[in-house]
């Protein structure tokens, strides 16, 4: 890791400000090169404990049994693919985006189709739901990130409500709420991540480390604090700190594109998913992968990565038209499912964990439990 | 004082703080690599799924009638 020195022009109305910045940069440059050498020698004691992989540890788990799921709702309605959902935190609402421009609300335990906007771009790659339900955030080949809020008055034009948050340099990947209404989470081909207030667009903070577009990104659980991690065609996972805009941990062990990332739900760990077919586990207090969820047979791209409400399931939606359920602890696939017809883009667990829902390039989003 | 004195100094705070902030994100690091093996990080990992197994409706599966999306009503149309 190269030391980086802040060069700070050197102003005689104060020196002591010069002194500080000395100082601050030489405990970085001992502090930076203590780490390495920590971390080079925490590797070796690794080696010779024989610090074991994850796998190895649960062999002990109880293996998982076979599992049924099926598809219990198909939502048709969309006119071109399917790239885009998530969930509401009522547990049956879900907003969708698509190529076609169009945002649907639907309420998936009867299909029906709530509200849908029209956009006015095509690609319409990331869209989420408001905290409290009322209203979705969605943007793409736009470079913008959206809020309409929703109405209860179905005859309503949502369009005319509609706010504009967030502006890029380039397409929005992705965008999701905080905790509240108030504030949204991007990420932008333009290789930056960037935090915004609702109310009044104004940026909060952006976040630069990624080398190339940023694909995808994940709030870490409330309790655990300001944190979200980001993926990149860069091939690297990067975790940052939202109140000082720093990239605290970064990690690069995938030999592609990072379309998906998802925190397990503890908050300690998260996983990603790649257009190299893998999915992998990084642990955040180990500072490295623990798991990789692979198989020769699987040689298409992951395009997305959620778990189960425990976290010892994962599920993940394939460019092959599948979905892979692998057993975190264990490492193995426990379930393969079939049924959609191209691509799936896309992949939620519902917020009580009931259920999970796909949306495909095949215009449709299923429901699976 | 002028507007670009001002201006530096405003700056050169901005970085120093950053500075500080980037030491002791350093500083953290160290003491947490020192801490955790993989084995000690795997076992947490376990022992929270274990937790919350019997509550995961997906891994432990749910009966029909608990399950919203699983009931066999035929849907309504409004």
């Amino acid at each position: 890791v190269p030391v980086q020195y802040i060069v700070l022009k050197r102003s005689p109305l104060i020196p002591e400000m010069a002194t500080q910045e000395v100082q601050l940069n030489e405990t970085l440059a001992h502090l930076k090169t203590e780490s390495e050498t920590l971390k080079t020698k925490l590797e070796e004691e690794r080696a010779k404990l024989h610090d074991v992989e994850l796998h190895q540890v649960a062999e002990k788990v109880e293996a998982l049994g076979q599992f049924v799921m099926k598809t219990r709702r198909t939502l048709k309605g969309h006119g071109n693919k399917v790239l885009c959902m998530d969930w509401c935190k009522d547990k049956r609402r879900i907003v969708s985006s698509s190529q076609d421009g169009k945002v649907i609300v639907w309420d998936a335990f009867t299909t029906n189709k709530e509200h849908a906007v029209t956009m006015p771009c095509t690609w319409v790659m990331a869209c989420a739901y408001a905290p409290s339900g009322c209203a979705v955030a969605c943007g793409g080949l736009d470079n913008k990130c959206s809020v309409y809020p929703l109405s209860l008055d179905k005859n309503e034009n949502l369009a005319a409500k509609k706010k504009s948050v967030a502006m890029h340099t380039n397409y929005l990947s992705a965008c999701s709420f905080t905790n509240s209404d108030m504030q949204i989470l991007t990420s932008s081909g333009d290789g930056t991540c960037a935090l915004w207030d609702v109310e009044s667009g104004q940026l909060l903070q952006s976040f630069h480390g990624h080398a190339a577009d940023v694909l995808c990104l994940d709030l870490a659980p409330s309790e655990t604090g300001n944190t979200f991690v980001s993926g990149g065609c860069d091939k690297k996972a990067n975790v940052w700190d939202m109140r000082s805009g720093q990239c605290i941990q970064s990690f690069e062990t995938h030999e592609s594109d990072i379309n998906s990332v998802r925190y397990y739900p503890s908050g300690d760990a998260f996983a990603s998913g790649s257009d190299d077919a893998t999915c992998r586990l990084y642990d955040l207090r180990a500072d490295r992968e623990v798991a990789i969820y692979s198989k020769e047979s699987i040689i298409f791209g992951v395009s997305s990565v959620d778990f189960s409400l425990s976290g010892r399931l994962l599920f993940g939606g394939y460019n092959d038209y599948t979905i892979n359920v692998w057993d975190v602890l264990k490492g193995t696939r426990v379930s393969i499912l079939f049924g959609h017809e191209n691509r799936v883009s896309t992949l939620r667990v519902s917020p009580d964990g009931t259920a999970f829902c796909t949306g495909s390039w095949d215009h449709t989003l299923r429901i699976w439990a | 004082m002028n507007m670009s004195t001002t201006n530096n100094i405003a700056q050169a705070r901005k970085l120093v703080e950053q500075l500080r902030i980037e030491a002791g994100i350093e500083r953290i690091k160290v003491i947490i690599l020192v801490i955790y093996f993989v084995s000690k990080a795997a076992a947490d990992l376990m022992s929270y799924c274990e937790q919350h197994a019997r509550s995961d409706p997906l891994l432990v599966g749910v009966p029909t009638s608990e399950n919203p999306f699983k009931d066999k009503k035929p849907c309504i149309i409004l």
